[in-house]
């Protein structure tokens, strides 16, 4: 009832706003996901580059920055009422979730040839747009990966020379840290996505996988249980984080670390947000993400996902044509670097990768992460069901340890468990 | 003095009865005509009532019936990513998304029968805490007083305010750290020495019937001003001439009177409160905390967070059912009391 009355109201909320798709050949709506500090920042960060497309295609494109707490569900709702924009931007690891609905227009070979060609796209960006044998259901347009970003003068003052490499120096690093009403890191405990991805990354170097070759959960096995525990015990036992963290949804974890209240932060390409809170590029220092010191047998070496934002079309579009086009245009070389410049993100084509814009330190670890130590979420229609479930199970570890409740294996097990039971 | 207020008290109650034996004596009346011999000889109906009806209509079938009707189709149906595109192409599983939602064993049903008790508690406590609030304010604004006007519009300010902005104001005020609720608790009053949680943890359960009742209490406010306005001052006169003191004046004429309100009011609370979506959504996000987990939320996260709209729809088609049956047997027994009064 309720899924019914929304997907209709969707559905009417779509119609009434204007967001029909493209009336055939000289408009485009568009869906850009929030990359900068607000909606109305990205969309004068957006304009300059759209009246530039229209310019040279006589195709106007009308865009619309939707935050990411709507995007899902707006993506949905115009995945099922084949009303809404022509054009959108999808967090990467939805790609195999929304490619499963098949309202999203195949980039099979001839269809990329139209953007470019298939070889102009980094190919660990291009795996994360889709299931690994079927054609890619976007094509990436910014690349991202996690990085630990530490507050330089918290470091001078606690006398650390060098940002921590293992989880082990992390927690001893971050005891030094913590005191005095500053934290020695920051985590972003109740929200649900930012949970799910450390829990992917925790679960590779413990050699642990979500989901099986067959593409069933597999959430509770001890691998996973241990990398959840892990990364929940930097505040339930190593207590580097402040509890006050397990309720943090709104990028706070952020705004703790530009106001010098935590002095580390691990974070996908940080620093135009950090940027817009007034903190300057020389306070502090990006690393890469640590490892375990003593990996079990079968730990990867993986320190971040291959994280980005892909660039998809709806199938119901009357523009295939014009939209595609767009695509070109939002993947060319000129537009990868100007957009990925601003927010700080990285291209998502090789040929600019050596483009000056990128030579900053924190564009250089992501790069250099990304070529060497990121792997793809599972592409698996699931992706998004995992991440909200074990996300808001992680959430609970993190409430109980805040909460002074202990965070055992059991108790990690039987959250895992209840919530892969929850797949069906 | 009990004695003499007896007499006074009883007539009010029997004036209400009064009312109530002609209601129930009418009723039946009209009930039957139209199977009296005059039905036959009535003039053939105009189109006219239906045409004015039909906006409405289509709209109630629009909105409500076919909403509903898709709803309890979909329950039945396996929709998951891989139809909602196409829903004719979605597996018919019969009663299998019933069998989840009513299997206590399994995850899905252990978590939406924890669920349906947290709704239950959270819907009693606060209706029943909304209801006296709203009552209490609305007697001791009954009699004029300099100032009553400002009194009543600042008791409704929370009625007014749109339900969002509202509910992210009070997110801000339970954060821990920065949240004016633990910086009035802690630090002005000393109150507790570690500021507690209010959105995650067992708090979150009590944070969320503040709010609701702090969003809820002013309609109920509202209604029972209106009734009051409808007691005739006779009847406290004459109570008050025969002695009865505040209490008793409250007891055997304000509530009494108020029945018929209050028999609206409670019942509209409660679906109300029920199925309250916006506070929990605004307050917690997407995913509450187990503690404060209400059924709407629930289904929400079950349908598209999950996205599993089969099990989703099978749980808010098991919901229409009980509320349907709470509903109906509210009105049959408050009816058969009126009857029997």
């Amino acid at each position: 009832m309720l899924t019914a009355t929304v997907l209709a109201a969707a559905s009417l909320t779509a119609c009434g706003s204007g967001d029909e798709p493209g009336d055939g050949g000289t408009t485009l709506t568009y869906w850009a996901s929030n990359q900068g500090a607000s909606l109305e920042a990205d969309k004068e960060i957006l304009q300059p580059e759209l009246d530039k497309f229209e310019q040279q295609t006589g195709i106007k494109v009308n865009v619309e920055v939707v935050p990411w707490s709507d995007l899902l569900n707006r993506l949905l709702a115009a995945a099922t009422t084949g009303q809404g924009p022509d054009v959108v931007n999808i967090g990467n690891t939805w790609s195999a979730s929304l490619q499963a609905t098949g309202a999203l227009v195949e980039f099979d070979d001839a269809t990329l040839d139209k953007v470019g060609g298939k070889d102009r796209f980094v190919p660990a960006a291009l795996a994360a747009a889709g299931a690994p044998d079927k054609p890619p259901a976007a094509v990436p347009l910014y690349s991202l990966a996690y990085a630990l970003y530490y507050n330089k003068q918290s470091f001078a003052d606690a006398g650390i020379t060098a940002p921590p490499t293992t989880w082990e120096e992390m927690a001893e690093v971050g005891r030094k840290l913590t005191g005095d009403g500053t934290w020695g890191l920051a985590v972003e405990g109740a929200n649900p996505s930012e949970n799910a991805h450390h829990a992917f990354t925790f679960a590779q170097q413990y050699g642990g996988e979500w989901f099986d070759a067959a593409g069933k959960p597999t959430f509770d096995t001890p691998q996973n249980v241990a990398a959840v525990k892990r990364y929940v015990d930097l505040m339930a036992v190593d207590k580097i984080v402040n509890p006050s963290n397990a309720e943090y949804a709104q990028n706070q974890s952020v705004s703790d670390f530009a106001n010098g209240k935590a002095a580390m932060l691990l974070w996908q390409a940080a620093g135009a947000n950090l940027k817009s809170q007034s903190m300057a590029a020389d306070a502090y220092g990006v690393a890469p993400v640590p490892f375990l010191a003593n990996p079990p047998a079968g730990g990867k070496q993986v320190n971040s996902m291959v994280a980005g934002i892909n660039i998809a079309v709806f199938k119901h579009t009357k523009n295939l044509d014009g939209a595609l086009e767009f695509v070109k245009f939002m993947t060319s070389d000129t537009e990868q670097v100007t957009l990925n410049k601003t927010y700080g993100s990285l291209p998502a084509v090789g040929t600019v990768a050596a483009d000056p814009a990128f030579a900053a330190d924190e564009q250089k670890v992501l790069a250099q992460t990304l070529a060497t130590t990121a792997a793809p979420l599972p592409q698996v229609p699931e992706e998004s069901t995992f991440e909200t479930l074990v996300g808001t199970a992680i959430k609970e570890l993190f409430a109980d340890a805040a909460s002074g409740r202990p965070v055992t294996e059991d108790s990690v097990r039987e959250k895992l468990t209840r919530a892969q039971q929850q797949m069906r | 003095m009990g004695g003499a207020a007896d007499p006074p008290t009883a007539s009010p109650r029997r004036d209400l009865d009064d009312h109530h034996h002609l209601a129930t004596r009418r009723r039946p009346g009209r009930r039957h005509r139209p199977a009296g011999p005059s039905a036959a000889r009535r003039p053939r109906r105009s189109l006219l009532p239906y045409l004015l009806l039909a906006p409405a209509v289509v709209l109630e079938l629009a909105i409500h019936v076919i909403p509903m009707l898709v709803g309890a189709w979909m329950s039945l149906l396996e929709l998951t990513q891989f139809h909602i595109r196409d829903w004719s192409g979605a597996p018919f599983v019969g009663l299998d998304n019933y069998r989840v939602v009513f299997d206590v064993d399994s995850a899905a049903g252990a978590e939406l029968l924890r669920s349906f008790r947290v709704t239950v508690l959270y819907t009693v406590l606060s209706v029943g805490l909304s209801w006296m609030l709203g009552t209490t304010a609305a007697v001791l604004l009954q009699r004029p007083f300099r100032g009553r006007a400002v009194l009543r519009a600042l008791f409704l300010t929370p009625y007014a305010l749109p339900v969002y902005t509202a509910v992210i104001t009070w997110t801000f005020l339970f954060q821990r750290d920065t949240g004016l609720v633990n910086h009035v608790l802690v630090d002005q009053l000393g109150l507790v020495d570690e500021p507690p949680f209010w959105l995650i943890g067992d708090n979150s359960f009590v944070a969320l019937l503040i709010v609701s009742i702090w969003r809820t209490w002013p309609f109920a406010f509202l209604c029972v001003m209106a009734g009051l306005q409808n007691i005739p001052d006779e009847l406290y006169e004459a109570a008050a001439m025969d002695g009865a003191g505040f209490w008793r004046r409250l007891r055997s004429v304000t509530l009494p009177m108020l029945r018929p309100v209050n028999l609206v009011l409670l019942l509209v609370l409660f679906l109300w409160t029920f199925n309250d979506f916006n506070t929990p959504y605004v307050l917690f996000g997407g995913s509450a905390p187990a503690e404060a987990d209400l059924i709407s939320l629930h289904i929400y996260r079950s349908s598209f967070q999950t996205w599993d709209f089969g099990t989703g729809s099978a749980m808010s088609v098991v919901l229409l059912l009980f509320l349907l049956l709470v509903t109906a047997g509210y009105l049959l027994l408050t009816n058969r009391r009126r009857n029997d009064a």
